[in-house]
């Protein structure tokens, strides 16, 4: 039972920041890369890291484009990524209950 | 482990909340804009005087004479701006102070969707009621005023406290009563730019900020690798 539960957390979101990520990106459109940076407090190197592993399972949607004449790049989440989201959301809710 | 899993939740849950809503405006500057107004709806009543009525009643608004109601229109007008600029810097100073206690940005992601929402419907309402004024249709202004605050506060409302949305509707409910009574427009101003600022603000500080301040930086979730949360996570 125990097992079975804990199979169904998603491994993308083991990491603290990269579940900090999607949980932003879930209740808003598209977030730019410093106001991910602003609201999760991590470094620049420690941000881009996260975003590309999430970008590379295919969780988020990278945008890139120019205002003016400097660069911003907005994150945002994909069908794939709100769903996978949810489901580890629901299989954490899962084991919490079956442990209490 | 389930403990870690439930902080886990709770840290998703205040990002959520931390990532489109500004938490950080505070009670005390509703009650302060609260209390600039009722001074100036004092200094506008002492200044009227016996016409504090028939100024905002269409029928009596002419028997007054051309001058004194310029005049008068010039005080109230100066009067006007006055509460709105030392409302602002106020309520501006209170919020500020909150943000640095509960250790976030004034100007961040969600304080900007918050000022976006209150600054389109504040300043059509704004460009409305200089329109009544070059049209000359003064008794209109309050009703106007607090409709259109009432509305911008609903409007705000998703990207804060979601109270705020009940501020909102006594305004547009004051705002339509003050169309219908006319004359009674000072009054109902100073109820619901005043009274209800000021019985707003003491609710909030009491439901939000009296208890957050006694533990300091609450709600904040330190978000980060490198830093060390929880020693016995995962």
């Amino acid at each position: 039972m125990m097992n079975d539960l804990l199979s169904r957390f998603n491994k993308a979101f083991e990491s603290k920041a990269r579940l900090s990520i999607m949980s932003v990106l879930m209740v808003n459109d598209a977030v730019s890369f410093n106001e991910l940076k602003e609201l999760l407090a991590l470094t620049d190197g420690n941000l881009a890291t996260h975003l590309r592993s999430l970008e590379e399972q295919g969780y988020v949607l990278v945008q890139k484009q120019f205002i003016g004449r400097k660069p911003n790049t907005n994150y945002s989440a994909t069908d794939a990524g709100k769903q996978a989201f949810t489901d580890h959301l629901n299989a954490l809710e899962a084991f919490i209950r079956g442990t209490e | 482990m389930s403990r870690d899993h439930l902080q886990t939740l709770t840290d998703i849950r205040g990002l959520m909340e931390r990532s489109t809503k500004f938490l950080s405006l505070s009670g005390l500057s509703g009650v302060s804009a609260g209390l600039v107004a009722v001074a100036g709806a004092l200094a506008a009543y002492l200044r009227l005087r016996t016409n504090w009525f028939r100024l905002f009643n269409p029928d009596d608004y002419l028997t007054l004479t051309p001058l004194s109601r310029r005049e008068i229109i010039n005080f109230l007008f100066t009067d006007a701006v006055v509460v709105l600029v030392v409302a602002l810097l106020v309520a501006l100073y209170f919020t500020s102070r909150k943000a640095r206690r509960m250790g976030v940005k004034v100007w961040s992601v969600a304080s900007r969707r918050l000022a976006w929402a209150l600054a389109v419907p504040l300043l059509t309402g704004g460009v409305f009621c200089l329109g009544l004024i070059y049209h000359r249709q003064i008794w209109l202004i309050c009703p106007a005023m607090l409709t259109f605050y009432g509305l911008t506060l609903l409007n705000a409302s998703r990207y804060t406290y979601r109270d705020l949305e009940y501020l909102g509707l006594c305004e547009i409910g004051l705002g339509l009563i003050a169309l219908f009574l006319t004359g009674y427009s000072l009054l109902m101003w100073t109820i619901g730019f005043g009274v209800l600022h000021i019985i707003y603000g003491t609710v909030m500080w009491y439901k939000y900020d009296r208890v957050t301040s006694g533990r300091g930086a609450s709600g904040r979730v330190v978000m980060s690798d490198q830093v060390s949360f929880d020693p016995d996570y995962e």
